[in-house]
């Protein structure tokens, strides 16, 4: 945290000794510079919403297969380590382009960007939310699940009022940072179109010709996102450290 | 549905057999308790005496033999296993409180997600029974607030509020400081007192002297000795328990 306005100084001080920087391109002080600066910008609800839906699913879907991942039965947790593997194997970008190109193909349907983006994503991101949430409702004591099976609570109820709201507790902390994982890779799907960050800066670089000063704005972008989301995922940290203490 | 029958023991084991792997922890485990009997297990730690009474509730699994709970026998079907777990409350060493949960919440969660009950009638029945255990006072902390004796009589409380048929004690006062455990067992005598079922696996002979209908003494997997207290104190038969007896009675 300390560092950072250091490395902001750096950042700007270039602009000014090297002769080669332009800033005006996306000088607020000008007219154009302005139309750019939005322009640039105005892929920030794509990254941020493409970002969170992902989430959603990948949790969603990651939770399944941890719990398939925990059962006694051996199909269901053979299903968990195929999926775990398979998933994990598939680079991010590769399966941005697979489900944007080949998914609609196999299954006769069309997908737009924002959902391909979308399903990639969480897809992808999926197989390490199964191992977090695994991890997670493992590190629960055995006898948590006992005093529950003794009262005589269902599968159902045992997961919802004992086991996962303290698994919850300690999987909130790598949820936040894969959350932050999860907001870097976004920028993949800048690739299939998307007018994300990424793309919208690629696409004024294109008519600008200034990929110095555009690229390092896109780099302030993503750091002040991510300082943010990170501060939020220190607190929660701290409170349920708190929490922990407290009980 | 499951078949009950009420002219059957509560809780009733036949040749029960039981491996872990290739060791063998339960060897033909023959047990028979009547209504408002109170059983004491001993023997020596690895003998099986808490795997035979986690057997009773399915914590554990048996390989052979039957067992019948309130006239339910014990199947591979979950309708059965929770059927009998209704009907039987457990009391561990750890306590094995939820944490996350308020004493209160810890009480009414079964009365309520397994009997259905609405939260008024629950948190009645919790009171009513952690008055029985006393410690009302305490309903709204959090089980890490409170002494390990007193979360062993929530512990005990929240089964209670199963109303069960019969109750199993695992080493419930092994894991409690000394100056605690007094307050527990005298929940427990109460408790027996009241006319409970109980199946206990305790080293406090003291208190099994006072309460228990049966004693057992289990050694290597098998039930060694089984008989009323009054002849398994004053003479047991069993080389074997005599070595226990003289080993935990003289220290």
């Amino acid at each position: 945290m300390t560092r950072f306005p250091l490395i902001l100084t750096i950042f700007f001080l270039g602009g000014c000794t090297g002769s080669e920087w332009g800033w005006y391109v996306i000088s607020p002080g000008t007219q154009s510079g302005r139309i750019n600066l939005g322009f640039l910008l105005s892929g920030l609800g794509y990254t941020i919403s493409v970002s969170i839906l992902a989430m959603i699913f990948s949790i969603a879907i990651g939770l399944l297969f941890a719990l398939l991942g925990i059962s006694s039965n051996r199909a269901a947790r053979w299903s968990n380590r195929a999926y775990v593997e398979f998933f994990r194997a598939i680079p991010m970008l590769v399966m941005v382009l697979w489900v944007y190109y080949g998914l609609p193909v196999v299954l006769g349907i069309s997908i737009d960007t924002f959902w391909a983006g979308v399903l990639a994503l969480a897809l992808s991101d999926s197989a390490f939310e199964a191992e977090i949430f695994r991890g997670g409702i493992q590190s629960i004591s055995r006898g948590q699940v006992e005093a529950a099976d003794s009262i005589g609570l269902s599968y159902i109820d045992k997961m919802r009022y004992i086991i996962l709201p303290q698994a919850i507790r300690r999987i909130l902390p790598p949820l936040g940072n894969q959350f932050v994982y999860m907001l870097k890779m976004s920028s993949l799907v800048s690739v299939i179109g998307l007018a994300e960050l990424t793309r919208r800066a690629n696409e004024l670089v294109v008519s600008e010709y200034r990929p110095l000063e555009i690229y390092s704005f896109l780099v302030l972008e993503y750091l002040v996102l991510i300082v943010i989301v990170s501060y939020f995922v220190r607190r929660m940290e701290k409170k349920m450290r708190a929490d922990e203490h407290q009980h | 549905m499951v078949e009950k029958n009420d002219e059957n023991p509560v809780v009733l084991l036949e040749k029960v057999n039981k491996w872990f792997g290739e060791f063998q922890v339960l060897k033909n485990i023959d047990l028979r308790v009547e209504k408002q009997q109170r059983v004491v297990i001993c023997g020596p730690s690895g003998s099986g005496k808490s795997t035979l009474i986690r057997c009773i509730n399915r914590l554990e699994s048996h390989q052979q033999g039957l067992i019948m709970v309130d006239g339910i026998k014990m199947t591979e079907d979950m309708q059965n296993i929770t059927a009998i777990r209704r009907d039987v409350g457990m009391v561990f060493q750890q306590f094995n409180l939820f944490p996350h949960l308020t004493v209160l919440r810890n009480l009414t969660l079964g009365p309520m997600r397994v009997l259905k009950m609405n939260a008024r009638q629950a948190e009645t029945r919790a009171m009513k029974y952690l008055e029985k255990v006393r410690i009302p006072e305490q309903a709204d902390k959090f089980p890490n607030q409170l002494s390990g004796g007193q979360q062993q009589r929530v512990a005990i409380a929240r089964s209670l509020c199963m109303e069960p048929t019969v109750m199993l004690f695992d080493e419930p006062t092994s894991a409690l400081d000394p100056e605690m455990i007094a307050e527990v067992l005298d929940v427990m005598v109460e408790l027996a007192e009241s006319g409970m079922t109980m199946i206990c696996v305790t080293h406090e002979m003291g208190f099994a002297r006072r309460v228990a209908d049966k004693m057992i003494f289990m050694d290597h997997g098998e039930i060694v000795e089984s008989g009323s207290s009054e002849d398994f104190f004053t003479s047991p038969a069993n080389e074997r328990t005599r070595q226990f007896l003289n080993q935990i009675l003289h220290h």
